[in-house]
């Protein structure tokens, strides 16, 4: 069971952003990288504050990075 | 692995070996004596420094093994952090509250000083445990 039903797209988006490593990702919104894998893996839901950072350095809006599952979806717990 | 999950791997580690050289040391020292006739003091400050030192010591050899990430800690960790000391500080109460029992009924010092040092090792190594979950597994939202 994953510890949050905040799912994300950010393995997508950085592939899409020429490849963006996590490292970079990270420096730019001043995490450590194993925080960026946490966050992709589901394993860590990131502030209000850090998910705007996210969208912002892919230059999309909060809702083309990170979504809610509903309550009966597998990943809702 | 985080700088900051290295540094509590370590002390999860001292934590309970200190402990354990501490109950060597009492146990030889009492010998055939009652245990609350040992002298416990030296031994304990012995442990507790001791402890301090190797965690610096450990803290610093992370640190060189970490690289650019030397020190690093971010919103994550800060949370891991307050998560684990939240979980351990029940042990801090229940050896608070184990020394109060004994000091109203007048036991020996000796057993008073141990609980609450057992409350302090425990508090250390349950709050790690936490942590060291938290990295691997994540943190739940409540």
């Amino acid at each position: 069971m994953k510890p949050t039903r905040v799912t994300n797209g950010i393995r997508a988006l950085r592939f899409a952003a020429n490849e963006m490593t996590q490292a970079d990702l990270a420096e730019r919104i001043g995490v450590t990288r194993q925080t960026v894998i946490a966050i992709e893996q589901g394993r860590y839901s990131p502030s209000l504050e850090m998910a705007f950072q996210i969208a912002r350095v892919f230059g999309v809006g909060l809702d083309d990075v990170f979504s809610y599952a509903p309550e009966d979806s597998p990943t809702g717990g | 692995m985080s700088y900051e999950e290295k540094n509590a791997w370590v002390f999860g580690f001292i934590a309970p070996i200190g402990y354990l050289v501490y109950v060597v040391l009492v146990l030889t020292q009492a010998g055939e004596r009652p245990l609350d006739e040992a002298n416990y003091v030296g031994p304990m400050l012995g442990t507790i420094l001791g402890a301090i030192v190797v965690g610096i010591l450990g803290g610093i050899v992370v640190g060189m093994l970490s690289g650019k990430d030397a020190g690093k800690s971010d919103q994550r960790d800060k949370q891991i952090n307050r998560f684990g000391e939240y979980i351990g500080s029940a042990f801090l109460v229940m050896g608070a509250l184990g020394a109060l029992v004994l000091a109203w009924f007048e036991v020996p010092h000796f057993w008073i000083a141990n609980v609450l040092y057992l409350g302090f090792v425990l508090q250390a190594i349950l709050s790690t445990i936490a942590k060291l979950v938290a990295y691997r597994r994540g943190l739940h939202q409540w």
